[in-house]
């Protein structure tokens, strides 16, 4: 195995831990920013060093097509081939082709998909995903599971745990560089508290360096959310990481952390930075707006990064949509904020004040006290307080 | 808070060459250091370069890269004179205090000057906001409200082939307009009179007689770089260096490749606007020629042919595999950090961040192009200079025509 996971402080199921892996030492929780084709869209691996990212994600799909994970391999590797001394995570590209291929289609062999060069048939197999990924040489590799919308009803979402189950086995077979890449299974089993007790511990049994809670973040309502990843987060060994694979929104890390997760990944900071959309402590600042042309103030005044110490909204307000320099800006301070996110959440329970931090974080983001329902079940469950906010 | 304007520029020539050739120094307020000329202004939008992002902006070479070119017409329609006034000029807004900024409309990408619109009022522009007329008057709104350390008075600039009556008026305008700006002239900002005459000589040195008459701190020389021939330009150029004083600074839009900076050095101008990089950017090239143009072709004569390539287009496969920097000791960011195949898969799937890396290195290396222009002049090497450095290009281009034949 390539992977420490030393918990280093709890409070009830929140943990902060230390993960030691191949290129890097992590705290988490941690935000992944998504690097899709080997790079974060307008920021430099030097900003992103400067900013406190630890690890970044690469689409195994997008990278397989281009340039190849044969040249990535040839060329000594993706941390290489891009210049990133930190730690890098690629998923199986399974999710992929699903979501962007015309007649993708899942059956037991692996995903049957059509070239997105020349529309000749193509199968992305375990095997398969694991070799790419291996050519690829992420710290931590992500197995191909079958993965269904938590929009699905249906002996569907059974037959495709059972099989994430299988292909699991496939992937350990595969995996040729364990030493050095660390594979994680993933929970499926949609909403279904029985099918995901039973993907949990079959998965378990299989002692993997750690474990993915898969199938969320596709709209299913926020509710079904939470209770996945409780059960999950309670079900899954303590002493392994928990990633949310998808997750995304502050207020839903947060929560996660609370009920025991350690790692997420989203293209929603970058995504909404260039479409003229800031991350702030009050929620979503859209600097297209008339309004902000006039506005002063740095984008987020209790921010500490170089935009906001530099930059007014109203210049802001004048570079977005029409300057590529405006969605870089935007994405440099929301990447920002996740990553002080993550470093105030390891903090805060390493200092024993994270239920004050939760607070602190709610009642910024819900001054008028309606803290959504949803939210404050979850913090029951996770036996946070929130009743002052 | 309201800042002080930027202290008073000074200029001076260092080094005079046997021909019009000068190397001289740029003394600009916000600028701890002075500015060696001839020098390239960097293009930016709304005063941060198109790509580079402003904590790379360090990196390169300083003071070389202190001088920022801004278009007050970047601001129309997306930030009020008002507010910019407010948040206290362009220094203030960006947060560049080491940097200084020359503001003229022109920047032969975005704002280009269109003469079919203009009248005796003013100047029309095309913009990124639609087609502007700019009065002299909300000119100079703009140019108190940005407070740049140096600014051109508002020229109308035609092409070469317009009517003699056209280009004769277009002068007369344009010195009108000079002195329209000049009497709402903010307190501080040193004031470059524009200067036109299209491809006409006579009105060239009647603008330049006209315009040195003026109480300015130097010259910005426009209505080049619109399809006049090369081979005419060096007369029209002297036609107008010639008759201003040899003390005061001049800075030209529109010499963008190395050679026509070659021909404007030569005819007496210090400063050059160009959108030679962005150009290349965009294209996904780099600029490769050597720099060290002299040592090099003394030593070697014989090796002149051939292997001189001005730039490298990262797109194509060749580069697919290569793992060197865009130029083997190059310090720029880009090289130290990132290899041609990086840069190369980043053009392919269309990442801005091989924007980011080639303006980068670009920049570096345009910056170093002008950094031994200057050596040259210094060590009154510059006709030598320019001879050995068009020759490498006519060279090469025979070399590859050879080749190919």
């Amino acid at each position: 195995m390539a992977l420490r996971f030393d918990v280093l402080a709890r409070f009830n199921r929140a943990r902060a831990a230390k993960m030691t892996l191949p290129h890097f030492v992590c705290e988490t929780p941690l935000f992944m920013p998504v690097g899709t084709q080997g790079t974060i869209k307008g920021l430099t691996t030097s900003q992103l060093e400067e900013i406190g990212c630890q690890i970044i994600l690469g689409n195994t799909y997008h990278l397989a097509l281009r340039p190849t994970s044969e040249l990535i391999d040839e060329l000594g590797g993706l941390h290489k081939f891009m210049n990133w001394p930190r730690a890098l995570l690629t998923d199986s590209g399974g999710f992929q082709m699903v979501s962007l291929l015309h007649l993708a289609d899942i059956t037991e062999n692996g995903v049957t998909f059509q070239s997105p060069v020349d529309g000749s048939p193509m199968l992305l197999t375990p095997e398969e995903s694991i070799q790419i990924q291996n050519k690829i040489g992420a710290d931590i590799i992500m197995a191909l599971d079958d993965v269904v919308k938590t929009t699905t009803t249906g002996p569907r979402i059974g037959e495709a745990m059972y099989r994430t189950i299988r292909w699991i086995d496939r992937c350990i077979a595969a995996h040729q560089r364990p030493d050095e890449q660390n594979l994680f299974a993933i929970v499926q089993g949609g909403l279904d508290p029985v099918l995901r007790d039973i993907c949990v511990k079959a998965l378990t049994k299989r002692n993997l360096p750690g474990y993915a809670i898969g199938g969320l973040a596709g709209g299913e309502d926020k509710d079904s959310f939470w209770r996945v990843v409780a059960q999950c987060t309670a079900a899954l060994p303590e002493d392994k990481p928990r990633y949310v694979m998808g997750v995304g929104y502050p207020l839903d890390i947060v929560v996660c952390s609370a009920l025991g997760a350690d790692m997420y990944d989203c293209v929603y900071p970058t995504r909404t930075a260039r479409f003229g959309s800031a991350l702030t402590p009050e929620g979503v600042l859209k600097l297209r707006h008339k309004a902000m042309a006039e506005d002063t103030r740095p984008v987020d005044p209790t921010c500490a990064c170089m935009v906001c110490r530099t930059y007014s909204r109203a210049y802001i307000h004048s570079l977005v949509t029409k300057d590529a320099m405006g969605s870089q800006l935007l994405s440099y301070h929301n990447l920002y904020y996740m990553l002080q996110l993550s470093r105030d959440l390891h903090y805060s329970i390493i200092q024993g004040r994270f239920p004050e931090f939760v607070c602190d974080f709610l009642k910024k983001m819900f001054p008028n006290g309606d803290v959504p329902k949803w939210v404050c079940n979850a913090m029951e469950v996770a036996e946070i307080d929130i009743g002052a906010c | 808070m309201t800042l002080a304007f930027p202290v008073a520029m000074k200029f001076a020539v260092k080094t005079w060459s046997n021909g019009k050739a000068r190397a001289g120094q740029l003394q600009l307020g916000s600028c701890p250091s002075p500015m060696e000329t001839p020098a390239l202004l960097l293009s930016t939008r709304k005063g941060l370069p198109l790509f580079i992002s402003p904590d790379l902006l360090p990196d390169l070479p300083y003071p070389d890269s202190a001088l920022l070119h801004v278009s007050p017409l970047h601001f129309v329609e997306t930030m009020s004179p008002n507010i910019i006034s407010k948040l206290g000029g362009l220094n203030q807004i960006l947060g560049l205090q080491r940097h200084a900024f020359a503001a003229f409309p022109r920047d032969s990408v975005q704002c280009l000057p269109e003469f079919d619109s203009s009248n005796k009022l003013g100047a029309s522009f095309d913009t990124p906001s639609g087609r502007r007329l700019i009065k002299p008057v909300d000119y100079m709104e703009l140019i108190c409200s940005l407070k740049p350390s140096l600014w051109a008075t508002l020229a109308d600039e035609v092409p070469g082939w317009v009517s003699d009556h056209r280009n004769k008026a277009s002068v007369d305008r344009t010195v009108k307009w000079l002195d329209d700006c000049i009497s709402q002239s903010p307190a501080n900002g040193a004031v470059f009179g524009a200067i036109v005459g299209g491809c006409d000589k006579e009105q060239r040195k009647r603008c330049a007689l006209e315009v040195s008459k003026r109480n300015i701190s130097g010259y910005w020389i426009g209505g080049f770089g619109f399809g006049e021939s090369m081979d005419d330009r060096p007369a029209l150029l002297n036609e107008v260096t010639d008759h201003l004083p040899g003390e005061m600074p001049r800075l030209i839009s529109g010499l963008g490749l190395p050679e026509e900076v070659l021909q404007g050095v030569a005819a007496g101008i210090d400063l050059f606007d160009s959108s030679y990089i962005y150009h290349l950017t965009l294209g996904g090239f780099a600029l490769t020629f050597p720099l060290d143009v002299l040592s090099f072709a003394e030593e070697f004569p014989e090796k002149t042919m051939g292997i001189d390539q001005s730039k490298i287009n990262l797109k194509a496969t060749v580069y697919r595999k290569d793992t060197d920097p865009i130029v083997e000791g190059c310090v720029c960011y880009t090289c130290r950090n990132h290899t041609r195949a990086y840069i190369n898969h980043l053009l392919n799937v269309h990442e801005m961040l091989a924007q980011i890396l080639l303006e980068i290195h670009n920049t570096h290396h345009y910056l170093g192009f002008f950094q031994a222009i200057r050596s040259a002049i210094k060590e009154d090497k510059f006709e030598r200079f320019c001879d050995m450095f068009l020759q490498k290009r006519r060279d090469h281009l025979t070399a590859a025509v050879a080749v190919g034949a």
